[in-house]
């Protein structure tokens, strides 16, 4: 499995991308996806809702199982994928284009603060043991 | 604790199964796609290894009777030999200790097939019956015997590619019976509402059946699809629809339960005496989103919940089965709380879909 180095990662299965406007894209890692299964429904959450880092913020159910997001950083959302409400399976087969919703981090620090490919890597192997 | 395998382990594992922890089984959830798999079984055929499921042979003289008394269903309904009857089987209070199918081969022998995860205590009450009311019966648990599920419009003539020696004896078999074909117990059932065969063989034969079906095309399914196809067909999953403390007249199995005979038998008082207030119907979610079992439904009629909820690929909606007071009418608009919102969802009579459709 490969997860992309120019993202950043959290321990909850989020990853985070940092576009050129300043807002982060947060979406599920392609392991997320992988124990979840085939995804049937998102809810993002409502834009302008503020956010603090580890809030639950967002839903995906698979056929198998609801799984909760959470928000990565403290911070503001701005936008959300509505493309997901008619074609979640994205989720699976295109995890790392497949976001689900964006946000104004309230600190940027807090998003470089977060853990790199391979720390989050790391954390994968320790489950599986 | 080490999880128990079936004889199928090792194949699960070789075509790229996801293999879970299902009720101390090490058994394969899918192979890749949960929804493709459920497709593949609705639109052609898939293979089910049902190894987990306990085969149980009932002999002697007056077996019969025996079912008789034991099942909340009357045995006395399978006359032609092979046929099947599904029922329940009760505690003297009505509840659900499990629920089986019985085949009807000699009146010296009927085969029963029990669910998994009750197989030990259902073999201990049989026994425990056996030796109060007919102790010259012998009741063994056939754990020599294997069994795979063949589902799906193209499933017995798969099982005919496969088992050629077979196809003279199952050929004619209607719904609901079996033939015992020697090393082969074949049998016109299933969990899916799809056509198809459950195959009983020897154990270790049934490596080389699952490759040879393969082989001939049959596409493994785990148990997510199963699950999903057994939810569209309107079919109960012991523990979750139904247990110990649930009625069956309160679970959708009032067309299994014989109370117009004159027969006793063990539950029939205790559900005389206690006349259902609720009943199993279905859900059609209205808004987004996915039923799960537990859910609160909020009803015109009073407060009931959800037993087995997901998303039907079929219809492409979510569904559920869910438990009401008895007021509840198909057509009704319920509420169900779903995390922090209610959600709408529509009273439906199930079955969902069978034979490759939506039927609502």
């Amino acid at each position: 499995m490969s997860n992309p180095s120019n993202l950043k990662y959290t321990a909850s299965h989020e990853w985070v991308k940092t576009e050129a406007d300043g807002t982060i894209s947060i979406g599920i890692t392609e392991h997320a996806q992988e124990l979840l299964g085939d995804m049937v429904f998102v809810e993002a959450p409502a834009v302008g809702r503020k956010l603090k880092a580890k809030e639950e913020c967002a839903v995906v159910e698979s056929v198998k199982a609801a799984a909760d997001v959470y928000a990565p950083v403290s911070g503001e959302v701005t936008a959300v994928n509505s493309a997901l409400d008619s074609a979640p399976e994205a989720i699976n087969s295109e995890p790392y284009g497949a976001w689900i919703f964006k946000m104004k981090p309230d600190n940027a620090a807090d998003v470089a603060a977060l853990l790199d490919a391979a720390a989050y890597q790391a954390v994968v192997d320790s489950e599986a043991h | 604790m080490t999880l128990k395998q079936t004889p199928l382990n090792a194949a699960h594992r070789a075509m790229g199964a996801k293999m879970v922890d299902f009720g101390g089984w090490d058994m394969p959830v899918n192979y890749g796609s949960q929804i493709d798999e459920h497709h593949q079984v609705r639109n052609d055929c898939g293979m089910f290894d049902v190894c987990h499921m306990r085969v149980v042979d009932a002999k002697g003289d007056g077996v019969r009777a025996f079912l008789r008394y034991l099942l909340a269903n009357n045995a006395d309904k399978i006359i032609l030999p092979g046929k099947a009857l599904y029922s329940a089987m009760l505690r003297p209070d009505g509840g659900v200790i499990d629920d089986l199918i019985i085949y009807f081969m000699t009146e010296q022998w009927f085969r029963i097939v029990v669910n998994a995860g009750t197989a030990d205590k259902d073999i201990a009450w049989m026994k425990q019956q056996a030796a109060a009311h007919a102790p010259s019966l012998t009741i063994t648990s056939r754990d020599d015997l294997a069994m795979v599920a063949i589902q799906g419009p193209n499933a017995r003539a798969k099982v005919w590619q496969v088992l050629p020696q077979t196809k003279a004896a199952t050929e004619g078999l209607v719904n609901f019976q079996a033939a015992d074909c020697g090393e082969y117990f074949v049998a016109r059932t299933g969990y899916t509402g799809e056509d198809g065969f459950e195959v009983m063989l020897p154990k270790e034969k049934v490596e080389a059946f699952w490759y040879a079906l393969n082989k001939a095309g049959v596409k493994p399914i785990g148990l997510g699809a199963r699950d999903t196809l057994r939810l569209e067909a309107g079919m109960n999953l012991y523990g979750q629809d139904m247990d110990e403390s649930i009625n069956p007249l309160e679970a959708g199995m009032a067309w299994t339960v014989d109370l117009n005979s004159e027969r006793d038998f063990i539950g029939k008082a205790a559900l005389l005496a206690n006349p259902p207030t609720r009943k199993l119907v279905g859900l059609v979610l209205l808004d987004r989103g996915v039923l799960r079992g537990h859910q609160q439904v909020h009803t015109a009629h009073g407060a009931g919940e959800i037993t087995s909820g997901s998303f039907s690929p079929t219809l492409e909606k979510s569904i559920a089965l869910a438990r009401v007071p008895n007021g509840v009418q198909i057509g009704d608009t319920v509420q169900v709380a779903i995390r922090d919102k209610m959600l709408a969802a529509q009273v439906v009579k199930y079955p969902f879909a069978r034979n490759g459709k939506a039927v609502i």
